[in-house]
């Protein structure tokens, strides 16, 4: 086990080194360079060539290399052009919200998807089946972002059951300690906080979680359908064991090892997923945050922050293969 | 001829005609018997019927439609400040839009845009995958130690590209290439890339065991040509799977992109993610305008979903009876 979480970890470093060198490319490409970046248009001559080399850019490029992976490697993104502040501070700042959202998807795909797979599997051919089949070939179809929009439309302007943008109404005055404002409202007892922010997430994370939950009652239903017709189910059967109990022991417990694999394949999807959500939700994210970089031309920030969710995104893959190994023994790790 | 190799010849044919099968008897190629499956497979049905119908409409559309793309006669119809945008009539079917140009004509050369866009930008997602994922499974398979070595390092750049969710790598790419058409084809494609080329790697692997390779190789036929020639035809089955797939992801991620403000930065060329990303500004008054589009790329989509999924249940082995 151990060794198998060393290979893995070893195996980043080439795939890291190469995004590295794909944003410091990048880099380069920009129009004009890096110090028209930082200094917009106006910059003269003089002060361009002062930029040029205080940035080090008069260097061989494979010292500019050397320099940059130094100051990746120390967590040293640069600041924003826009807000003046360090990449890395922004990124923590607007993470939370991310997590907050992404967790609420994933309640929605997971609490929704699995019963709804179960039951369609168990229920084979019947309405609900067919309905569960057609509308995940149909979500899995449609712009998330559209769907965001018409979620909007519906349910918090022409409804007004949710409120329509952001993560927490501005006329509450509430005390953040975490930036998770569900989480800040329970610590510090301000329980109409963090209502106000549940509520906030309603809307976004049905509309994150629309894909993923497609994939989760296709995948649950497709695993369920197959354990029903082991031996061991029929066993159970015979045996005279509870409904409830074959259930719960046997059926879905060994119907949940493609589900749990799926999930750590989805998460790529929901990162992806929250740039578009957030965006039409004015949820303060990193994904709104990534939207905003691309129009103001905000570089450090948009490579910092894909550098930050790359990571992220292969360290959570090692997890759940992890995970998934320790769920089921019968996975030998090489 | 001897009688000993007369003999012999006798024997020989005795042995070809027992093992002769009926012409009915015969096996049928996979592929045959996959498409037999897939014509009586009502969704299959449904996929490709809704595919026709846009292909058509792509193929024929532009030459019959009633008016201009770019022509902008009846902005004197759209009040701004009223926020009045005419809705469908016997002139305009599917009304004016809010630059005061005709929807239904705009829709119609859509089509042709949306599609051809989805198309190559998998067909750059195919080939480049295609490429990596073939030398990398003729490598690993046939290529002894060296062949590894080989597969590890075309792998890791694999890695490399999946290491960042979809979206985002489709965004670094427009960002460095500048957004426009051709970027927004290159950036989606390349997101697929991967994925074509662990499927086509590890469907390849799996085929390099199989007992025709033990066979030819035992026949001295050249590894090149097993692999291009007899472990390649095998294989690709799940890559012609995804690509349809792929197709309908595809038009999703140009509208995604479109979205972001990283799709065509010339919004009078109508593409249906370009159109509803447009559109969404009014969505407000006139939601029919987001609408549209957005049905038809959900339609299309649907369609390719459709057909990809039936194939896959057509071509698994396990299904076939």
């Amino acid at each position: 086990m151990f060794r198998f979480i060393v290979r893995r970890l070893l195996q980043l470093i080439p795939t890291l080194l190469g995004l590295s060198l794909l944003l410091f490319v990048w880099l380069h490409r920009l129009p004009g360079g890096p110090e028209t970046a930082l200094l917009g248009e106006r910059g003269t001559p003089e002060t361009r060539a002062m930029v040029r080399h205080q940035l080090g850019l008069d260097q061989p490029l494979w010292v500019q290399y050397g320099r940059f992976m130094k100051r990746l490697l120390t967590g040293d993104f640069g600041n924003s052009i826009d807000t003046k502040q360090p990449v890395m501070q922004e990124f923590f700042d607007r993470f939370p919200g991310t997590v907050e959202l992404t967790i609420a998807a994933l309640i929605f795909a997971i609490g929704i998807g699995i019963p709804l797979g179960y039951l369609a599997a168990r229920r084979r051919a019947s309405w609900l089946d067919n309905l569960s089949v057609g509308g995940s070939l149909v979500a899995v179809c449609v712009p998330i972002f559209f769907l965001g929009y018409l979620v909007k439309q519906l349910f918090a302007v022409n409804l007004g059951w949710f409120p329509p943008a952001g993560r927490q109404d501005v006329t509450i005055n509430s005390t953040h300690v975490t930036n998770f404002y569900v989480l800040d409202g329970i610590l510090t007892g301000e329980w109409d906080a963090a209502w106000d922010a549940i509520m906030h997430l309603v809307l976004p994370g049905l509309t994150l979680a629309s894909v993923p939950l497609a994939i989760i009652v296709r995948i649950t239903r497709a695993s369920v359908l197959e354990v029903l017709g082991e031996d061991y189910v029929r066993t159970a059967r015979a045996k005279g064991l509870t409904e409830r109990r074959i259930r719960g022991r046997h059926i879905l417990r060994n119907a949940m090892l493609p589900v749990v694999t799926v999930l750590g394949l989805l998460t790529g999807g929901l990162l992806s997923g929250a740039v578009l959500t957030e965006t039409v939700f004015a949820f303060t994210g990193i994904g709104l945050f990534i939207r905003q970089s691309i129009s103001n031309l905000d570089y450090p920030v948009l490579m910092g922050f894909i550098m930050i969710i790359a990571l992220i995104y292969v360290l959570v893959n090692l997890l759940v293969d992890i995970s998934y190994s320790l769920i089921d023994p019968r996975v030998r790790v090489r | 001829m001897t009688q000993l190799g007369k003999r012999k010849l006798e024997k020989l044919e005795r042995l070809a005609e027992l093992s002769a099968v009926n012409a009915a008897d015969r096996g049928e190629s996979l592929w045959r018997e996959a498409f037999k499956r897939l014509r009586h497979n009502p969704i299959a049905l449904i996929g490709a019927g809704i595919l026709v119908l846009f292909i058509l409409i792509a193929l024929i559309g532009p030459f019959f439609v009633p008016y201009g793309i770019k022509d902008t006669r009846w902005i004197t119809q759209v009040s701004a400040r009223d926020n009045i945008i005419p809705g469908p009539s016997a002139q305009h079917w599917l009304g004016i839009d809010h630059n005061g140009r005709d929807e239904f004509s705009r829709m119609v050369v859509g089509a042709q845009n949306t599609l051809l866009v989805g198309v190559i930008a998998t067909a750059i997602g195919l080939v480049f995958g295609c490429l990596l994922g073939g030398l990398s499974g003729a490598a690993y398979g046939l290529g002894g130690k060296r062949g590894r070595q080989l597969d590890n390092v075309l792998m890791r750049f694999v890695d490399m590209l999946l290491a960042m969710p979809g979206l985002l790598l489709a965004v670094s790419i427009v960002a460095i290439l500048g957004p426009s058409l051709t970027t927004v084809m290159i950036a989606v494609g390349v997101v697929a890339v991967p994925t074509f080329a662990r499927l086509l790697r590890g469907s390849m692997i799996a085929q390099s065991n199989a007992e025709y390779v033990v066979a030819a190789t035992s026949l001295g036929v050249s590894r090149g040509k097993i692999a291009v020639g007899h472990i390649l035809p095998n294989s690709v089955a799940p890559v012609i799977v995804q690509a349809t797939l792929t197709l309908a992801t595809a038009i999703i991620e140009v509208a995604g992109l479109s979205f972001l403000g990283l799709g065509n930065p010339d919004p009078s060329v109508p593409e249906w993610g370009t159109m509803l990303n447009d559109a969404l500004q009014v969505f407000e008054f006139a939601p029919r305008l987001a609408a549209f589009p957005a049905l038809a790329i959900i339609i299309t989509a649907l369609g390719f979903t459709l057909l990809g999924e039936a194939m896959r249940e057509a071509l698994d082995p396990k299904l076939r009876k």
